[in-house]
């Protein structure tokens, strides 16, 4: 790596198209995935643990522990899946299976419903062995399956995985195994959520470390390359299929360990924690920091498990929407003069909206907002709240959001019609309003909903800048 | 010719098809040790199949492949890949999205032993075998005198030239330590001052490098440059061999190209 010859590009083709790569758009983000890129590894691990390993010694309430500890799970979840889907490019639909699976594992190990009570230093490596070696075994009849052919065969697999564990009776359904014993290491039991905090922190920076030494080996190497092009990578002595079956094992592993760990902090296990939503929010992750990158990975496990949290308070996940919107604008909107008058003509178009409501029908402007803060009273004079039992016409609550939830559908999907730009930017107006609307008539009232909505909108946001995650690198497919 | 010397790659009665279409019709090809043999042939004439079927992408309907007098019939491709053949490809397929040294460091897969438990514990064997395929990728690249030398080894393989992506690929196929090299095109697309490079770099391949090298190749200038036999295919085919002259003044070859009556008239 070190000691080329410090001499400079010529002119010529192959200088012109080798300084492409610089002459390209520097934006913020690009410059910071460059110092954190430059930034020796052993400093970026410290950098991410030790503030981690100082969080409870600052936090005392109960309530953030278990986000920290949740937020660990996900980091490490989202680790594990990078390897399939981010160095070896494999759509794995199945990776929660796996998680689960460490999860009943742990249950059948050490449960009193089980009889048994295995210490963690034997459970937990038994369990990340037994793990790969099913991941292992998934991926055999689906080593010659590529792209969407292998996430249809992954994702029936997980779908398997669920019918058993709700159907089964050694599972005890749908109920789940409710009496799981905590971790205990050498006699000792970690009780608190302090204790699993770090033992969740340990092994976030074991993970990781593996994971990026694996990266750094031949076998790393070896991963990009057939990502790249299988056929190549082949055809250059590289085993493609038994590498395929390495990944598929070391990322079910990770989901092992993460399984066994969850499993003990929760004290129980239900089929309904390993579903979809689990996996698409970790899809959400591994997407938003930027597949392949282990700190783009866990910046995005960090990310978005803190906003879900936070949009659980509606004050905060309203300055959260109109953030988004606000930013989505001023990035996606061309030229740069347009964004502030398409806002500024939605605050008129809502103000109007707002005094013919108060003129016509005051009830349609009498209800709260379900939020205290001051976003919701700037929002109180500026969006139709109609009072929150019934309208003067009888409709139960409610109605108005989901009637402007339809017509905002309708709406976009008119506004996808438009050819004409500045008929476009003219429909844009309503279009927001009633988006906003429907944010605080019907989201808000749904936290639930809600959180996911504005995950998504914040990823579609985000890919539209910056395809390649926060701090992924931008591929090129053909050149 | 191949008296003298050992053959090294023996291809012998190799038939395929696709469905009705005979791609590959009762073909003997023999290479002897430290020879350039150029296969040339009209488009369609199942030159590139020849290399497909030798490097095990395709399995032949007939025939026998033997290299160092083994058969290497029913090998995975990685697995010939070790044994000692390696190709570049006609279509360049690099990998692009990694650096020009890693591409070649990646081909040294098949000679490197350490598993995922040395990588891990960076055994002081994993280090050193790092440190040398590090080594060999620098010196490999550095057989292309400065074109792929210093500040374009940290540059991804998508940002080189037409012309520096063919010379990685030979690079990278010379990083799995082959014994027989099968180029597919290697002057395809270049200047005629790259060509001409190129054709003093196969030979320079065979001296310096030790290989032997089975090549495709339309330009007839490299051809007669480099070649010490010529294997002409048409249809499947082999309509001629031998030396360069002997086989481009072959009328079977010179019908194969420009077409019966344009052959007569000639």
């Amino acid at each position: 790596m070190n000691g080329e010859s410090p001499e400079q590009p010529r002119i010529g083709r192959d200088e012109w198209v080798a300084s492409a790569a610089e002459r390209r758009a520097r934006t913020v983000a690009s410059r910071v995935q460059d110092v954190v890129e430059g930034t020796p590894a052993a400093v970026k691990l410290v950098a991410f643990a030790l503030p981690f390993a100082v969080f409870p010694l600052l936090v005392e309430s109960d309530y953030l522990m278990q986000v920290g500890i949740d937020t660990l799970i996900f980091v490490l979840l989202a680790l594990g899946l990078n390897v399939a889907v981010g160095w070896v490019g494999l759509l794995d639909l199945g990776f929660v299976a796996f998680f689960g699976l460490g999860a009943y594992l742990y249950a059948a190990l050490a449960s009193e419903y089980a009889g048994r009570d295995w210490e963690a230093q034997l459970a937990i490596p038994l369990i990340a062995v037994a793990v790969a070696a099913t991941g292992f075994l998934v991926g055999l009849p689906s080593r010659r399956l590529v792209g969407d052919y292998l996430a249809i065969v992954t994702l029936f697999f997980l779908q398997m995985w669920l019918v058993v564990l709700i159907n089964a009776s050694f599972t005890r359904g749908p109920n789940g195994i409710s009496d799981i014993l905590p971790l205990e290491f050498f006699g000792r039991s970690v009780t608190s959520l302090d204790g699993y905090f770090y033992v969740a922190l340990v092994a976030f920076v074991a993970i990781v470390s593996v994971l990026y030494l694996l990266n750094q080996s031949r076998t790393g190497r070896a991963w990009r390359a057939l990502r790249e092009d299988e056929l190549a990578a082949e055809l250059m002595t590289m085993p493609v299929n038994r590498l395929k079956l390495m990944a598929f094992a070391v990322g079910a592993g990770v989901a092992g360990v993460t399984g066994a760990i969850f499993a003990p902090v929760q004290g129980a296990v239900f089929p309904a924690s390993f579903d979809l939503v689990l996996l698409i929010t970790l899809y959400a992750m591994v997407v938003l920091g930027g597949a392949g990158s282990l700190v783009g990975v866990t910046v995005g496990a960090v990310l978005i498990n803190a906003s879900l949290e936070a949009l659980r308070d509606p004050s905060d996940a309203s300055w959260l929407f109109y953030g988004v919107v606000v930013v989505a604008l001023l990035v996606m909107l061309r030229p740069r003069w347009l964004p502030p008058v398409v806002l500024g003509g939605t605050i008129v178009f809502g103000l109007v909206a707002h005094e013919l409501a108060q003129q016509w029908r005051p009830s349609l402007v009498a209800g709260a907002p379900f939020g205290e803060a001051r976003i919701d009273e700037l929002v109180e004079s500026w969006v139709l709240l109609p009072e929150n039992l019934v309208t003067p016409d009888g409709l139960p609550t409610g109605a108005m959001g989901r009637l402007a939830y339809i017509g905002l559908i309708a709406a976009v999907l008119g506004l996808t019609l438009v050819r004409s730009r500045l008929w476009r930017s003219v429909g844009l107006v309503p279009v927001l309003y009633l988006a906003a609307c429907v944010w605080e008539n019907m989201l808000l009232a749904q936290p639930a909903v809600a959180r996911f909505v504005l995950i998504g909108a914040m990823l579609v946001a985000l890919m539209a800048v910056r395809p390649q995650g926060l701090f992924g690198r931008q591929r090129v497919e053909f050149a | 010719m191949t008296e003298t010397t050992a053959p090294l790659l023996e291809v012998r009665g190799l038939s395929l098809s696709f469905g009705g279409l005979r791609v590959l019709d009762d073909l003997d090809v023999v290479v002897g040790e430290r020879e350039i043999v150029s296969v040339i042939g009209p488009n369609g004439a199942g030159k590139t199949t020849l290399f497909n079927v030798v490097t095990g992408i395709y399995p032949p309907d007939e025939g026998e492949i033997l290299f160092e007098a083994r058969s290497i019939l029913g090998l995975d491709p990685h697995q010939i890949a070790r044994r000692g053949v390696c190709r570049t490809f006609q279509t360049l397929r690099l990998f692009l999205n990694m650096t020009v040294k890693e591409n070649v460091m990646a081909a040294a897969y098949g000679h490197t032993r350490a598993g995922v438990v040395r990588s891990v514990l960076r055994t002081r064997g994993m280090r050193r075998e790092e440190r040398e395929i590090e080594r060999l990728a620098e010196e490999r690249l550095g057989f292309f005198g400065d074109r792929l030398v210093g500040y374009r080894w940290k540059q991804p393989a998508y940002s080189l030239s037409y012309a520096n992506r063919r010379r990685l690929e030979i690079a990278r196929a010379t990083a799995a330590k082959p014994r027989l090299l099968l180029l597919d095109e290697p002057a395809a697309g270049m200047n005629p001052v790259e060509t001409q490079e190129m054709t003093e770099l196969i030979g320079r391949l065979r001296e310096e490098g030790g290989y032997t090298i089975l090549v495709i190749e339309h330009d007839m200038h490299v051809v007669e440059g480099i070649s010490d036999r010529v294997v002409a295919l048409d249809h499947g085919v082999k309509i001629a061999e031998g030396t360069f002259d002997e086989v481009a003044t072959d009328p079977r070859v010179v019908e194969a190209y420009l077409g019966t009556s344009e052959a007569k008239r000639a």
